[in-house]
């Protein structure tokens, strides 16, 4: 799986739980301060994630991804 | 106290009847049926007594976007569809939001989030749990949807008692805004519980009607064969505001919220007093604290659930609360039982029966029972109303009263 297909993953999740259009989850974004996601929706995101790419994102872990491109680097480092 | 006269200046509704305020009154007058079967899987699984119910006309997923909704329990969701549509209806004022209020109440509140995730956390783990499970469960969550949409920082209020709930959610509106603590409400009730657990429970109750083979007239209030009430789903809402608030800014004015009433039997948890006095102490209070007598309703929209004990009873307290000269109807015949939001939806109806002067009659007495002394209509009946009057009844002994004048 290419970073690219991570990115278009995480679109789709991010579109589901958030109503962002999946077009606009771009790597340079930030969750919370340009698709303005809550704390709450990134849990349900993170979940989401876990299933679709085959990683674990633990909690201390899900605090250090702060824009799309730590989410992708983590997930193509970690994925199954 | 200030006494500021409460005018009604919006109202919304989802019901069995319809989605709409407009629709289920329409609806009401055309005698439209609400209930259907239910062909649920669980009625099967769980081999229950009851097989009908009385669901939503309009699924609330066709009018709230997809992302919120998936954020709201099913009562969240009735609730915002009936505040918008009343809102809308006020012609959305633009107030400070420290002068605007919500009191919406509700029964159980979300129950298919707390029964749904726990059956998630059985069968697929923790992780698999919502994050907003709690948010989605809690009973103030239907008011604290409707008050963070409508940003309402002067009050959000949750009154939980049963099928009283959504009457005393206007109930305690009409006394913030006659205390002064606020000038505009947005009020009501909303439930959305039809699922197992629920419908497991009335039934072992004895409380529900079982005429599953003929769902169209199961809801026979104060007819002699009526066999217990319909589980329904939905919400009510009312646009309350002090009345020089409304004027001043030129709004509609539906009617008077004249008078309310409350109190409480203390007798038994789930069964009424037998003498109806503390259902007759929040009618008569209704009608004190408007400053009328009871010769002044001509009309009492009953609560009336279908019940072999609670029709009658309530039948004997109209009469001596009331006296036989008011005419009574139960729109539970149509849309069953919305439980928290039966007192609002009934208190809309009860509101435009005295503005448009009908009163829409009661489906399904095809016996009336001879016990039922007053004088129910069974066709719509065109009366000059200047006072009607709507009750509700909640397990736990709470008793409501709204009393609306033509304005």
């Amino acid at each position: 799986m290419s970073n690219e297909d991570i990115l278009a993953g995480l679109g789709e999740i991010v579109e589901e739980v958030a109503g962002v259009p999946a077009a606009d989850v771009t790597a340079d974004k930030s969750f919370t301060d340009d698709l303005d996601i809550d704390s709450l929706s990134m849990v349900e995101i993170a979940v989401q994630a876990e299933d679709k790419f085959g990683v674990k994102i633990p909690d201390d872990e899900l605090a250090n991804l702060k824009t799309v491109q730590d989410a992708v680097s983590y997930i193509e480092r970690n994925k199954a | 106290m200030t006494d500021h006269d409460v005018v009604v200046t919006g109202i919304g509704a989802t019901t069995p009847l319809g989605g709409t305020a407009p629709e289920t009154w329409q609806a009401l007058l055309d005698g439209v049926n609400g209930v259907t079967a239910n062909t649920e899987p669980w009625v099967e699984k769980f081999d229950l007594p009851v097989r009908i119910k009385a669901a939503l006309k309009v699924e609330p997923t066709e009018v709230i976007p997809r992302v919120e909704a998936r954020r709201l329990d099913r009562c969240q969701q009735v609730a915002l569809v009936a505040a918008r549509e009343a809102w809308a209806d006020a012609g959305s004022p633009e107030i400070d939001p420290e002068r605007l209020g919500v009191v919406v109440g509700t029964g159980i509140g979300g129950a298919l989030t707390l029964l749904g995730q726990d059956d998630l956390l059985e069968t697929e783990g923790l992780r698999k749990v919502a994050v907003l499970t709690i948010p989605m469960l809690m009973p103030n969550g239907p008011a604290a949807a409707v008050g963070l949409w409508a940003k309402a920082r002067g009050g959000v209020h949750a009154p939980v008692s049963a099928c009283a709930s959504g009457a005393e959610g206007i109930a305690w509106a009409w006394r913030m805004i006659r205390d002064g603590d606020i000038d505009v409400a947005i009020a009501g009730g909303a439930e959305a519980c039809i699922t197992s657990l629920p419908v497991a429970g009335f039934s072992q109750m004895r409380a529900m009607s079982t005429r599953n083979d003929d769902p169209a007239t199961a809801s026979r209030p104060f007819d002699v064969d009526r066999d217990g009430f319909i589980l329904g789903e939905g919400a009510g809402m009312m646009i309350l505001e002090r009345r020089d608030h409304a004027v001043a800014r030129g709004a509609q004015i539906y009617g008077t919220l004249a008078g309310v009433g409350m109190s409480n039997d203390a007798y038994h948890i789930t069964a009424p007093e037998p003498n109806g006095e503390g259902q007759t102490r929040a009618v008569e209070k209704a009608i004190r604290s408007a400053g009328l007598t009871a010769a002044d309703v001509g009309h009492v929209n009953a609560h009336a659930t279908s019940t072999p004990v609670g029709d009658v009873g309530e039948a004997n307290m109209i009469k001596r609360a009331i006296g036989d000269h008011t005419v009574v109807t139960a729109n539970k015949s149509m849309t069953g039982h919305l439980l928290g939001a039966s007192g609002a939806v009934e208190g809309i109806a009860t509101l435009l029966a005295v503005k448009h002067g009908i009163i829409p009659g009661t489906k399904n007495v095809f016996n009336l029972d001879p016990a039922i002394e007053v004088d129910v209509a069974t066709e719509n009946r065109e009366v000059n109303l200047t006072a009607a009057l709507n009750d509700s009844f909640g397990f736990g002994g709470h008793n409501v009263a709204l009393l609306f004048t033509k304005d």
